[in-house]
């Protein structure tokens, strides 16, 4: 069973989680070309290695996180929220800094 | 075998004697025994017939690895089959059966296999009976699925119960810092040095008596119960009838605690096991060493046994199996046991294939009155149901020679010890080939896991004890985030062991077993390799080498070494099979724990669940949820109770529960932005105080979900979605705000538990509301048009939100209430409808009003289905981007000839057909069809039985075509007529009016 550190909640087993997809992947504007949405919906890679995953904490806070985990060892190097404004309020050191 | 129970000595209390049963015989062992150890005592030789041979099997160890003594516990539903005697604590009153075998396992008439045994070979079934001539020369295996039913009979293991299972199981959940796996020297010391540094430290020891290897070691059986005191005191959780099964990602092992199998009267509140799910940072696995057999002529006939099993039947049980004993080695480690077997009062010869030996243990078993022989094995052992001689083999420079004949009545053989890394094994690490200790050990890795004693391949005590308190230093470190090596060294031995797997002579023909639960010989092995199946994986498969209960713990590693050998090779270059879970079988039970029966998946219970049944509601499954299916009068049956419910909705007024529908709050000042790119049909433009149907896609283009959105202020929307669907759109609508729309300034609540809903529908629906509402003024047809919404009281000062909204094709509304005022609402609103005439209805009512009206549900939308397939077109705006838009316009998606939502009446109107159905062209049933049929039902508006499915093309492209209805397994054809989707007041006027 792989275990997740949930920024919110802490260290949960993935029984909680619920898998979302391939976080990787940026999603065209709507109105974007049939070939983008294509791609983004139906391409994607099988790593074998690092990749980026979202995963939702369905049975917990139900926020949506990225982790970063390997596929063939199952070891996750990082996990954070999916949404960048927390995950900056989370932590600050993610704060892109002005221009001087 | 002359067998007998010692006056003094062992882990057994002799003030304390159980009576048991054995194949109908009464028995009796003391406390302490194992069911094994108590069979052994009581004179029991046979315990077993082998799987495929039918041959007799006794008892060949004293632990797990068990490939003789597996036997049958209990009675009735409580049978329980293939348990190992050997790890079966001894109870008042239990009950065991030998297996695979008729009528006896003295007396088995299988055992005429036994004389076939020669065509038996690997592969021997699939070769005879599959293209059996001459049937079918050459062709498929008709034959041999009839011929597999009777096979299967004829070998096998125990049989099951047939009944349901009355045990309690349970799941428990454990956190830990330190796991430690078994109970030895090596595990204590890890467990006390580990708790003594101040962490938290499970141990868990699969035997019934904490100890390993120390419960035989007499010179360590009085201190013991001090070192398991100083362990509880230290803080160590200690579980014993606790197998570690299997370790997996992120620190968790599995382990199954047997909590009452040893019990002969379990407390009636207490699980049978206990599956533990134990969370651990770090894991030492000291779970020891399992000694190997050697491949020599019958060496599975009972009285023929593991060295170190007599050992331990000697010094944890007092029972001396034998008293002229052959012990056959090719290690220092029968030394010792062939002196406290000699001190204990036996005669014994201690055959060791080593011609030389620089051994301090062996003067001391010759002091000790054994007779030690170099150079020297076993070629054939005499007997059939018990030894009673063995033929001797000489090493000479050019291999094995025969010898003399010697008698003898116990014959112990030590073939070498393989450390058991299976839990390692589990975490994806090969282990790897010790050459100069014959024997797979830990691979160098960088999991939170650490090896420690004969696990290690450390055969030396005080290493073994020292290596636990090296393991037990390196997690501490680990726990602390630094890195260290185990300085684990394996070895120990004064002599080397030799590599001896098999004595064999030329022109001496007989089986000798390499996995005697499976009955694989060594000669099955070398017919694999001239039949090339030379990779491991593919030898295997082909032998079921290793595939039996034990997996392979007793013969595995001789089979590698016979196959290196065929192919010229060394074992490490023949690689070895992956160990997975678990490690020993666990139950079903214990898998399902307490999810089982109306525990099997979670139920849940509108606020109006008692109400529905105070007022004669049956109940269906809907999803998760229990709904009203209908509400029968005296005489009714489902049938006529839900075409009197659907008339009375159309002529009066019905009352339903929807409370199951989905309910989210979507609120913040982007939501209608938000509602306008999630669905297909325009948002931006709702009024305050109005609801709008509305449909959502997928990415793909394909429909999700469709429900009323209701507008109840500025930036305060109320979502209904599908009972089916509810969870799914929340969580869709969650990832969208916090990944791809992370700007949009809108919140979700799931609100589903907090509303009960109610649906009043019907021609007099207004009165319904206007007598129930607390200011009728607010319920008027101007103040609440169609699709119009308010927030209002009932009488009694019941919060309440209505719209006037309608699936059924009616006038209705929805009123939703707070769900503790469910129950007060339904009394209220059925009391006005009860006057009118009016009916209480179910899914079934509301399933054939919505089809009469060709109204789309969870049948109809399965995911496979575009919004103009489901004829809904028109919803889908062409004015604005919304998720799916771009790919619902794929060319294979715009094709006409798609299957679109049709009605679908039976040609002859007294005819009914079934949901299911595949519709055809009449002269042309075959293959998939041109359609199917999702939902059928008697209409009482048109008075015949009505469809709605999906066809090609639509119902103009049918309109003058014959079609059947397909239902070959059930009804046959039924002629059809496609119509309009519409099939009830297609104009709406009843529903606007």
């Amino acid at each position: 069973m792989l275990r997740i550190q949930c920024p919110f909640c802490g260290l949960r087993d993935h029984s909680e989680f619920s898998y979302g997809s391939d976080a990787s992947v940026e999603y065209p504007p709507l109105d974007g070309s049939q070939e983008a949405w294509h791609d983004a919906v139906f391409q994607r890679e099988n790593i074998d290695g690092v990749q980026f995953e979202t995963w939702q904490h369905t049975l917990g806070c139900r926020m949506w996180i990225v982790v970063e985990r390997n596929t063939r060892t199952h070891d996750i190097l990082s996990v954070r929220p999916a949404h960048d404004g927390i995950a900056q309020a989370l932590n600050p050191s993610l704060m892109i800094e002005p221009d001087q | 075998m002359n067998t007998r129970r010692l006056a003094t000595g062992g882990q057994i209390n002799r003030n304390k004697p159980l009576a048991f049963e054995w194949d109908g015989k009464q028995l009796t062992g003391y406390e302490g025994d194992s069911l094994a150890s108590a069979l052994l005592a009581s004179g029991e030789t046979i315990l077993g017939r082998s799987f495929k041979y039918h041959r007799p099997r006794g008892l060949m160890s004293a632990g797990v690895e068990e490939s003789g003594a597996i036997v049958t516990i209990g009675t009735g539903a409580r049978r329980d089959a293939n348990v190992k005697a050997t790890s079966q604590a001894l109870y008042d009153g239990l009950v065991a059966k030998g297996q695979n075998a008729w009528p006896s396992v003295r007396n088995d008439f299988g055992a005429v296999n036994t004389l076939f045994g020669r065509f038996f070979s690997a592969g021997f079934y699939y070769k005879t009976f599959m293209g059996l001539p001459p049937f079918e020369w050459g062709e498929g295996t008709g034959a041999w699925m009839w011929y597999e039913k009777i096979i299967r009979k004829a070998a096998g293991m125990g049989t099951a119960s047939r009944k349901a299972d009355p045990d309690a199981y349970e799941h428990a959940n454990g956190y830990c810092d330190i796991l430690v796996v078994g109970s030895g020297p090596a595990g204590r010391s890890a467990a006390l040095s580990a708790a003594q540094s101040g962490c938290d430290v499970v141990l868990a020891e699969q035997d019934f008596a904490l100890g390993g290897e120390s419960l035989s070691r007499a010179e360590e059986t009085d201190t013991l119960p001090q070192e398991l005191a100083a362990l509880r005191n230290a803080g160590v959780r200690l579980m014993e009838n606790t197998t570690a099964f299997g370790l997996y990602d992120g620190g968790v092992a599995g382990l199954l605690e047997r909590v009452t199998d040893h019990l002969s009267t379990p407390p009636r509140w207490m699980p049978r096991q206990r599956f533990w799910t134990m969370r651990s940072r770090f894991t030492i696995i000291a779970s020891g060493a399992l000694e190997r057999h050697l491949a020599f002529g019958n060496n599975d006939r009972p009285g023929i046994m593991t060295a170190n099993a007599a050992k331990i039947y000697l010094s944890r049980y007092g029972i001396l199996a034998g008293e002229n004993i052959v012990i056959a080695t090719n290690n220092d480690s029968a030394y010792l046991t062939a002196s406290s077997l000699s001190n204990a009062g036996a005669r014994v010869t201690l055959l060791d294939s080593r011609e030389q030996v620089l051994n301090s243990s062996q003067a001391g078993a010759q002091s000790a009155g054994v007779d030690v022989q170099h150079g020297m094995s076993i070629l054939n052992a005499k007997g059939s149901k018990g030894v009673y001689s063995i033929d001797l083999a000489e090493k000479s420079s050019v291999g094995w020679s025969a010898k003399n004949q010697m008698a003898c009545d116990l014959l112990l053989v030590s073939g070498g010890w393989s450390p058991v890394v299976n839990l390692l094994s589990h975490r994806g690490l090969k282990p790897v080939w010790d050459s100069v200790n014959a024997c797979f050990i830990a691979p160098e890795h960088h999991e939170p896991i650490a090896m420690a004693g004969s696990a290690a391949g450390i055969w030396d005590h005080a290493e073994c004890v020292q290596s636990g308190e090296q393991a037990a230093a390196h997690a501490v470190t680990h726990l602390h985030g630094q890195r260290s090596q185990t300085p684990n060294q394996s070895g120990g031995w004064e002599t080397p062991i030799e590599g001896l797997y098999e004595i064999s002579v030329p022109g001496h023909q007989h089986k000798s077993f390499v996995d005697p639960q499976h009955d694989v010989t060594a000669d099955d092995i070398r017919l694999a390799h001239q039949e090339g199946f030379v990779s491991v994986e593919h030898l295997k498969r082909y032998t079921t080498l290793g595939m039996a209960t034990d997996q392979g713990k007793m013969g595995n590693v001789i089979g590698l070494a016979l196959m290196a050998e065929a192919l010229g090779k060394e074992i490490p270059e023949v690689g070895t099979t992956t160990f997975r879970p678990p490690y020993t079988p666990i139950s079903i039970g214990a898998l399902k724990g307490r999810n089982v029966g109306s525990h099997f998946r979670p139920l849940r219970r509108t606020p109006l669940h008692d109400w529905n049944l105070n007022a004669g509601g049956t109940m269906t499954m809907a999803g998760l949820w229990h709904r009203p299916w209908y509400f029968a009068q005296p005489g009714e049956g489902i049938g006529e109770a839900y075409v009197r419910e659907t008339e009375t909705v159309r002529r009066t007024v019905g009352v339903c529960d929807v409370t199951s529908l989905g309910k989210i709050a979507v609120q913040g000042p982007d939501a209608t932005e938000f509602l306008n790119r999630v669905y297909t049909n325009p948002f931006a433009k709702l009024a305050v105080g109005k609801a709008r149907y509305g449909i959502m896609l997928r990415d793909d283009g394909f429909v999700m979900d469709d429900g009323t959105t209701w507008r109840l202020g500025e930036n305060d929307y109320f979502m209904t979605t599908t009972t089916a669907h509810a969870a799914k759109v929340m969580t869709f609508l969650e990832e969208l705000l916090q990944t791809r729309w992370q700007n949009l300034r809108v919140h979700l609540t799931s609100v589903s538990e907090q509303w009960a809903g109610i649906a009043v529908a019907g021609p007099q629906s207004r009165e319904v509301i206007t007598e129930c509402a607390a200011d009728p003024r607010k319920v008027t047809d101007p103040a609440l048009p169609f699709m119009g919404v308010i927030e209002t009281t009932l009488k009694g000062n019941i919060p309440a939100r209505i719209a006037r909204i309608s699936f059924s094709g009616e006038r209705a509304f929805e009123i939703y209430i707070p769900s503790d005022y469910g129950p007060a609402a339904m009394d209220m609103i059925w009391s006005a409808a009860r006057v009118r005439a009016g009916c209480l209805y179910g899914l079934e009512a509301l399933g054939a009003l919505r089809i009469e009206k060709g109204h789309v549900t969870g049948a109809e939308l399965d995911g496979r289905v575009t919004i103009e397939d489901a004829g809904l077109g028109r919803m889908a705006s062409d004015k604005k981007s919304y998720i799916g838009s771009v790919l619902k316009n794929r060319p294979e998606l715009l094709k006409n000839d798609r299957p679109r939502l049709v009605g679908i009446f039976p040609k002859d109107r007294r005819e009914i057909f079934n949901a299911g159905s595949i519709l055809c062209q009449s002269d042309n049933v075959s293959g998939y069809g041109n359609g199917w049929v999702t939902a059928v039902t008697h209409s009482p508006a048109l008075g015949h039985w009505i469809g709605l499915g999906f066809i090609e093309g639509g119902h103009s492209n049918w309109a003058d075509r014959d079609v059947v209805c397909a239902d070959p397994l059930r009804k046959g054809n039924t002629p059809v007529e496609i119509v309009s989707p519409h099939m009830f007041d297609p104009s709406g006027d009843r529903m606007y009016g």
